[in-house]
């Protein structure tokens, strides 16, 4: 899976599955990478076919809902494009 | 999903257009961020580029147009979405209060059921479907924004929103 890392100051495991065409999602890598912080995203609709199962599986067991954007913190997820509880989560 | 052909500006263009003209002769508004628009407007564009229709830019497709249909742009949670947080899921369509400027949007809750809750309601849907056959025509609904019409089949096109004919479920 094509998973990209942004690098910046570490504050531990910090992954966002995304969509590329998606708005909040945009917003949501923006919000991360103006923090400066290091994190890992998927954009989960551009996983080659094969890959595909696995990518879905690894957002369900965050979100079951499998919506986007579904950030991962440590040990707390933040689904959709929540500004202050990301930044929260990051302080 | 792969990765497919840019987009053109040209063509974000011309949708973009297109999108803004049917939206505000039906009585919907897009959002007033510009930039913000034109993005989703091009996910709309790439969408259609992989699937072969536009898909909810802010949605996993599946890439079948049955298992998709409902996340078709506009997709059948916009109207509900409006009512109750002032824009669609993308807030790709906002009020006309959030166009204005006199409130504003986030990222809402998504109201489209699961996958297994979505497949079991079509298939009561089909099970169901002409139960009350007593009607000189069947009764047609559109699932975008319910309009309904006795007739043999449904349109080609919904008069009211512009979905296609595909959008219609049987009613009555």
């Amino acid at each position: 899976m094509q998973i990209e890392h942004v690098d910046g100051t570490d504050r531990g495991k910090v992954m966002l599955y995304a969509l590329s065409t998606c708005g909040w999602c945009a917003k949501t890598k923006q919000l991360l990478t103006d923090l400066g912080i290091a994190f890992d995203y998927l954009y989960v609709d551009k996983v080659a076919p094969d890959d595909q199962k696995a990518a879905i599986e690894s957002v369900e067991q965050y979100n079951p809902s499998l919506s986007f954007p579904t950030v991962v913190i440590g040990d707390r997820t933040i689904v959709g494009f929540k500004e202050k509880e990301i930044r929260e989560a990051l302080a | 999903m792969s990765e497919t052909p840019p987009v053109s500006d040209e063509e974000v263009d011309r949708l973009y257009r297109q999108i803004e003209r049917d939206a505000e002769s039906g009585g919907y508004h897009l959002h007033p961020d510009e930039a913000f628009t034109r993005g989703l407007v091009r996910g709309l564009l790439q969408n259609e580029r992989r699937y072969g229709y536009r898909s909810c830019p802010c949605r996993l497709a599946m890439g079948t147009k049955e298992a998709d249909l409902d996340i078709v742009c506009p997709c059948d949670y916009r109207d509900p979405d409006l009512a109750e947080y002032g824009a669609c899921y993308c807030a790709l369509y906002v009020s006309a209060d959030v166009k204005a400027g006199k409130a504003t949007v986030g990222s809402i809750p998504e109201r489209r059921p699961p996958r297994v809750e979505r497949e079991r309601a079509r298939a009561e849907a089909r099970r169901t479907s002409g139960a009350i056959g007593q009607l000189p025509f069947p009764v047609w609904r559109c699932s975008v924004c319910g309009y309904l019409c006795g007739r043999t089949e449904p349109p080609l096109q919904c008069p009211i929103c512009k979905v296609g004919g595909e959008r219609f479920g049987r009613f009555i």
